[in-house]
């Protein structure tokens, strides 16, 4: 070729010259557990519906959401949000309100009538789901949602288990939990009302069942042994809770007491105080930070006027319904010991809220079963002693929430479709965890949470409207915005930006980025750059 | 600073791109398209901030006029790096000037263009520190007092990289370079006058003059389409730092350019004629010891013993920097304006 004067060489581009060979360590793009994910019971990939409620697309959010969990405004109202105090966010300022945002989720779909997607074809398999609270309800929609029929056997007449005989409806409004309920029934669920099933082998074998899955749950109220004259009015909680979706409600008179610790204790106090007692009083045998009871739970019955004495053990009742207390000191090892000091405390009735038991007469004659503590003993795979049999929520060994339950029954519903197939569920590998020290919270705004609105006290200590609001359009956005994203890439093209080797490849929206390895340097700037720790870098093999 | 102010988008405006704004509003950095213009390949160590600062230059100044740019380049690693005959990384028309004479070459290109009637297409003349504040101060004064239509972008990593790290008229005080070693009673490079270059523009009086870093993408975009606006002289002063000259790792080549801002050790801020019209403000104050410990040019400062005299110094212009360009905004609330809670109840 005839060159200018001067011009030995043809003009070529340095992509000739292929930078990736300097490189001793490789940058790769990974996916790691947000600990929101890792600390959820129910096993909601949490991070992956804030994305989607991001952008506004709260349709497509609250379908990632309830492809792990069927109860997003039951989840919305009464969950205890682990997934909050695992936040990162809350080592910066504070915790994404997740609980918030999915209960606006949760409302959205009621009031917009979003519908699950029924399966695309039918396995033929028939399911037998006994119990209909959230860990039964829980299986029964996996398990329709896998293509397998399922019946529910309730012993019940309504649908909801402890969501419904357990949750006030100040924390619960009842059209809340009917409007979920329904929904899974219209995926082809058959609920079966009053049908209390006595014996599991019958029932299997009279419905042609191929598997079941136990959830019973425990209702049946622990006992403590109080002398009491005859006319002296003791109950029990889970006596005053049913007793509440009754058209009678129950009599608890003016002063009440309450026996125990545990958020049913509180629930107790303060659907009492709502009946019109001037005094709900609960008693307790240990301290506030032993108690069992939620904080914020005991934070909003201390705001209604829940009065709660504590180091108090109940001795008797007398006919008057004089209670003789004796006061308690912590001992060394932090347990309550008598002190031989009595005061007295005058009650109209007394509450024994001290926990429940499982009624387990339903498996009597089942064989190769373990039962332990008064708990069905299952394996990782929720499966009883005995094959084809399942359990979960409340009878199995768990911490009881409502939140464990739900997961239990995905749980269970995914190993069900395995045994029925012949397969042995394996679930997918977790990724490690995504700390807050793989973060850069530069390039994350300060933004400060959003409080739901709270019910007025008045309105709180007279009626059973709801206490706790919900987040608007606004505020609920802004919140799913607060999410870091944690461990997993959220497109802000940083990494993209600061390569100054022009080695990062953007393959468009939601289908992140790539590294061009020709010319990738190595020097590791976007793995300090971004923002949510997606980038590890990793030495080369020679 | 000239960038819009957005709504809360959980990374706001400090991230590159943010998949919630709408395209308009993003960085030329997150388009698909930008010119790349300074392409891979490029002989620049790893984590150099020199070619990140040009490339975000230059995209966005391309971006600014409609792909219509010629570039002058010093001598310096910019032009070593970017441009061994025959290669080239440049993917604009570009022409390499000598070490001292890029401001007038670009002029001439200029005056060409208006001969030919060509006021469409804009030129930029760029060079690093030793060829903007010492080798090239002539020329580059004679282009503002003449007032060219030539945007001069100077990226600074405070010596003579290219070859080998020697002392510039903008090195900092106390810096150890290849000229002003770490030894005596005062080592490093002495704490004198230096050449603010930025001041010096602005003395002036051409049309526009800015501070840019690396670690503020969308501020240093602004300023170079606010400069595109304009016809005259301008001026842009971009901080980059230089792993292999300031000793510091390939990986952090941002995280010390935003040390730098946010211990007020670089002031960022924008000015019209003489009058400075905006400043970036710090976010989370800093003292100066977080921006000069990780970098071995000041290693002296902190071993065997501390010295901390010159750091008081250090701290001292710093603190200068705060109060003169008002770098610190004594009512600042960081947080960003919730929208208020109208749920029910």
């Amino acid at each position: 070729m005839e060159k200018p004067f001067a011009i030995t060489l043809d003009v070529g581009s340095s992509l000739a010259n292929k930078t990736g060979t300097w490189r001793t360590y490789r940058p790769q793009y990974v996916d790691r557990l947000p600990p929101c994910n890792n600390a959820c019971p129910a096993g909601e990939n949490i991070q992956e519906w804030l994305f989607h409620a991001e952008s506004g697309d709260y349709e497509q959010a609250w379908r990632a959401l309830t492809a792990n969990n069927p109860l997003p405004a039951v989840m919305g109202r009464v969950c205890y949000h682990p997934c909050e105090t695992a936040c990162n966010r809350g080592q910066l300022d504070e915790s994404v309100g997740i609980n918030s945002v999915e209960r606006f989720l949760g409302d959205q779909a009621i009031k917009l009538g979003w519908k699950f997607t029924p399966p695309a074809s039918s396995s033929g398999k028939q399911v037998l789901v006994v119990g209909a609270g959230p860990s039964g309800l829980s299986a029964a929609y996996h398990l329709a949602r896998l293509g397998h029929q399922v019946t529910i056997q309730e012993a019940g007449p309504f649908a909801g288990g402890m969501m419904r005989f357990g949750i006030p409806k100040y924390r619960l409004p009842r059209d809340v939990l009917d409007a979920e309920v329904q929904r899974i029934l219209d995926l082809g669920v058959v609920l079966q009302l009053n049908t209390k099933v006595e014996n599991i082998e019958q029932s299997m074998k009279a419905g042609g069942f191929d598997a079941a899955f136990l959830a019973v749950g425990a209702h049946i109220a622990k006992r403590a042994y109080i002398p009491a004259a005859d006319s002296a009015r003791m109950l029990d909680a889970m006596q005053v809770l049913r007793g509440m979706e009754d058209e009678e409600k129950p009599m608890l008179g003016r002063r009440v007491v309450v026996y125990g610790g545990g958020n049913t204790a509180l629930d107790v106090a303060r659907t009492a105080k709502r009946l019109g007692a001037t005094d709900a009083i609960i008693v307790y045998r240990r301290t506030r930070e032993k108690m069992p009871a939620h904080d914020f739970e005991v934070e909003e019955a201390l705001q209604e006027g829940i009065m709660i004495k504590w180091l108090s053990t109940i001795k008797n009742m007398s006919d008057e319904g004089t209670l003789t207390v004796e006061k308690m000191a912590l001992d060394a090892s932090g347990f309550p010991q008598p002190t031989g000091e009595f005061e007295t405390l005058e009650s109209d009735s007394l509450v024994l809220a001290l926990g429940q038991d499982v009624d387990l007469s339903l498996l009597n004659g089942v064989p190769g079963l373990e039962i332990k503590d008064g708990v069905v003993q299952v394996g990782t795979n929720m499966m009883t002693g005995r094959a084809g049999i399942f359990a979960g929520g409340d009878m199995v060994p768990s911490e009881r929430t409502v939140t464990v339950a739900i997961g239990h029954g995905k749980k269970a519903a995914r190993n069900i479709d395995a045994w029925l197939r012949g397969e042995t569920f394996a679930p997918a590998p977790k990724h490690a965890l995504a700390e807050f020290d793989k973060l850069n919270t530069w390039y994350y705004d300060d933004a400060p949470k959003m409080v739901r609105p709270t019910l007025d006290l008045a309105r709180r200590q007279s009626t059973f409207e709801e206490v706790v609001g919900g987040l608007d359009e606004s505020t609920a956005l802004f919140e799913a915005r607060r999410c870091l994203s944690c461990g997993n890439c959220f497109e802000c093209d940083n990494c993209y930006g600061v390569c100054p080797d022009n080695a990062v490849i953007k393959l468009g929206p939601g289908n992140r980025f790539e590294f061009n390895y020709d010319y990738c340097k190595g020097c590791g700037i976007c793995r300090t750059e971004c923002p949510c720790g997606a980038i590890v870098m990793v030495p080369e093999t020679i | 600073m000239t960038a819009t102010t957005i709504k809360f988008y959980q990374t706001g405006t400090h991230t590159v791109g943010n998949r919630l704004l709408d395209p308009e509003h993003r960085s030329v950095q997150a388009d698909m398209r930008r010119t790349n213009s300074l392409n891979s390949g490029h002989r620049a160590c790893q984590g150099c901030g020199e070619a990140l600062g040009a490339r975000y230059a230059i995209d966005a100044a391309m971006q600014a006029t409609d792909n219509q740019l010629i570039a002058a380049n010093a001598t310096g690693c910019l032009e070593v790096f970017s441009t061994p005959y025959p290669e080239t990384s440049w993917q604009i028309p570009w022409i390499h000037s000598l070490f001292g004479n890029t401001a007038a070459v670009a002029t001439g290109i200029a005056a060409a263009m208006r001969v030919k009637g060509r006021s469409d297409v804009r030129v930029v003349a760029q060079g690093g520190d030793g060829g903007t504040t010492d080798i090239g101060f002539g020329c580059l004064s004679g282009m503002f007092e003449r007032n060219d239509d030539v945007l001069y972008i100077c990226y600074d990593n405070e010596a003579y990289m290219n070859t080998g790290v020697q002392r510039s008229s903008a090195t900092p005080g106390a810096a150890r370079t290849a000229t002003t070693p770490a030894v005596g009673t005062a080592p490093g490079n002495v704490f004198g006058q230096g050449k603010n270059l930025p001041l010096i523009a602005m003395a002036h009086e051409i049309p526009y003059v800015a501070t840019a870093i690396v670690s503020e993408l969308r501020d240093l975009e602004a300023k170079v389409k606010r400069a595109m606006e304009i016809r005259g002289a301008r001026y842009i002063h971009v901080f980059v730092p230089c792993p292999l000259g300031w000793g510091t790792n390939s990986w952090d080549t941002i995280h010390i350019a935003r040390l730098a801002k946010e211990t007020g050790v670089f002031p960022v801020f924008e000015a019209e004629r003489d009058q400075i019209v905006s400043v970036s403000k710090i976010r989370k104050q800093l003292p100066v010891e977080d921006y000069l410990r990780p970098q071995r040019r000041f290693a002296h400062l902190f071993s065997p013993k501390p010295n901390t005299d010159a750091i008081a110094h250090i701290q001292a212009l710093a603190d200068r920097n705060i109060r003169r360009f008002g770098l610190v905004d004594p009512a600042a609330d960081t947080a960003i304006a919730a929208p208020v809670a109208t749920g029910n109840p």
